[in-house]
């Protein structure tokens, strides 16, 4: 079985943000980077379906050189070659960014595309749909559970209450949802072997991007909380201003 | 004078909340570009066509509704087609989706096969002459981003109850369409549509939400959350990460960065430290409360009513005055 995984590099969301005098970027200085959340899990699902069916997992990921770092962890997690589309930078529209994966993934002999359900920092979740529509592929999104037998596929949807079961066939497109398999850190073992895995560079055929960032603003600071009380005897006090204050009763 | 269309998403032959909102907000946009028609959308199994005039409440001047045996659950395939090429037809300024489950699905796929720019997630829009601006928070709620959508038609994905869904009655004119691919043709199906929890309110529709945390101590403790959530009546239960990894509440549960992102009315936080993952899940919520024992606790930082204590006594006294001040009004 032949696994691509896409995975972004993010900035760690811990971190204070700060918006850059332009007005539509994030102050760089002071970020530090690693894999999206959801990219991690789509990363294990595949590691874990290459050691119990045979096969091999690329990692490929679109950006700047610093994106190297990113595949590197990719590789010493158990991935066998990563693939930089290189670009100066990511664009915000998940179209343009499709169009270039969908370039490196087509006729590429992929059984299965894997993406993290979205990317933590743009949390827009459109680009590996979007692949899939372009590859004209089967495509499943979010998926919480996965079983692949015999070329078809089995996978579990959460939705609001409720959840669906879909069933397709490979090769297909699916973005993982968390709680599907937790990330296994690199061993020291496998940190020495990435160095030597290859790592093909190659410029992004992006698209024309339609949707850019007009501003960035940070959110309204919430006013600074307050102690009501403090044990049982604040209850009633609480209720009143639920009831008068926050008219929520 | 420009027209623009809401795609309404159903489940069970029930039109959904979110459906409304679509169609709402595509109103909106009608009336800013001059007020043109809005065109609603509907896809279920055959009995469906008989909810469609509920859109025109919300602001429809055209319901099409494609009925089909096969099509009681969602088909990405046929959904996809059908609804691109109906936008493609009908030549809409914009587009609107919700971002549910099956929206976030559905809007990329159309937006793909369209060419078009899709922003995701929006919580306001506003049309600006050629472009439609739209605010998206990013970064785990921490950045708000306002994306500029170039080109016609511009799609947007909604947040669940973000923006009202506004009544502005029109009678809606009823057309029947068939599916712009044969049903038994798409590869990707929905065997089965389990409903989780019928009975209760979704994380994403509840005007109350009542969390817990690791500081209930064991999966047990639970029950101290559930009935403070049904002496409010209106409220859904969740958890943080913490809980849903203990297996003390489904991952389904889990409000924070990896999983829901909520905006109720009120949030009471029980036990809740209040890390930074689970604040970027709820610290949009309209009220929040927070009940902690450790007074120092970072939620308190963010919540506008803090009581410091032992949860387990002052949860059962809160649960009893909620149910006394909901009776008593």
């Amino acid at each position: 079985m032949k696994v691509a995984v896409c995975i972004k590099r993010v900035p760690e969301m811990d971190l204070r943000f700060s918006i850059a005098p332009d007005k539509k970027s994030l102050e760089q200085s002071g970020l530090k980077y690693e894999m999206g959340d959801f990219d991690g899990y789509a990363l294990e699902v595949a590691l874990q379906l290459a050691e119990k069916q045979g096969g091999e997992v690329t990692v490929i990921s679109l950006g700047p050189d610093g994106v190297q770092e990113t595949l590197r962890k990719g590789l010493a997690m158990g991935a066998a070659r990563a693939v930089q589309l290189k670009a100066d930078q990511v664009p915000f529209d998940g179209l343009a960014i499709a169009k270039a994966l969908a370039a490196e993934l087509k006729d590429a002999g992929y059984d299965l595309i894997l993406f993290g359900r979205m990317a933590t920092d743009t949390a827009s979740g459109t680009v590996g749909p979007m692949t899939a529509e372009l590859l004209g592929l089967p495509c499943v999104s979010s998926i919480s559970q996965l079983d692949i037998a015999d070329g078809r596929g089995t996978a579990r949807r959460d939705l609001e209450g409720a959840a669906e079961t879909v069933e397709f066939p490979l090769p297909a497109v699916l973005t993982i949802d968390e709680g599907i398999a937790r990330p296994r850190l690199a061993s020291l073992k496998g940190i020495m072997a990435a160095k030597k895995k290859p790592l093909d560079v190659k410029p992004a055929q992006l698209g024309e991007p339609r949707l850019t960032v007009e501003a960035m603003a940070l959110p309204p600071e919430r006013p600074a909380g307050r102690i009501i009380g403090e044990g049982s005897d604040a209850v009633p006090e609480l209720v009143r201003l639920l009831r008068t204050e926050a008219k929520v009763l | 004078m420009a027209k623009t269309f809401g795609f309404a998403e159903s489940r069970g032959g029930e039109l959904r909340k979110v459906a409304f909102e679509a169609v709402a907000a595509a109103r909106k946009a009608a009336d800013a570009s001059g007020g043109g028609e809005v065109h609603a959308l509907v896809i279920g199994a055959p009995g469906i066509a008989a909810k469609a005039e509920q859109l025109g409440r919300y602001g429809a001047d055209v319901v099409t509704v494609v009925e089909h045996p096969a099509l009681e659950r969602y088909s990405p395939e046929v959904f996809a087609a059908t609804a691109a090429e109906q936008i493609r037809a009908g030549g809409y300024r914009a587009a609107f989706f919700a971002a549910s489950g099956q929206g976030r699905d559905l809007a990329p796929r159309v937006a793909a096969r369209l060419d078009a720019s899709l922003a995701s997630d929006v919580t306001t829009f506003e049309i600006q002459g050629d472009a439609v601006l739209a605010q998206h928070p990013a970064y785990v709620g921490k950045v708000i981003v306002t994306l500029r959508l170039a080109g016609t038609p511009a799609l947007l994905s909604l947040r669940p109850g973000a923006l009202t869904a506004a009544e502005q009655p029109r009678g809606a004119r009823v057309e029947k369409a068939a599916p712009a691919m044969d049903p038994a043709t798409a590869k990707v199906v929905v065997t089965e549509l389990a409903q989780s929890r019928a009975t209760k309110l979704d994380l994403g529709e509840a005007p109350v939400i009542v969390s817990g945390g690791r500081g209930l101590k064991a999966a047990e403790h639970f029950k101290l959350v559930e009935d403070l959530a049904a002496a409010f009546g209106n409220a859904a239960v969740g958890a943080t990460r913490a809980v849903t990894d203990d297996g003390w509440r489904p991952p389904t549960d889990q409000i924070g960065q990896t999983g829901r992102v909520v905006s109720p009315d009120l949030y009471v936080a029980i036990g809740i430290s209040g890390a930074i993952q689970h604040l970027a899940g709820m610290r949009t919520a309209k009220t929040i409360v927070a009940i902690n024992k450790d007074k120092d606790a970072p939620i308190f930082k963010v919540a506008d009513y803090g009581i410091v204590g032992d949860l387990f006594e002052i949860l059962p006294r809160l649960t009893e005055e909620i149910r006394k001040a909901r009776a008593a009004h």
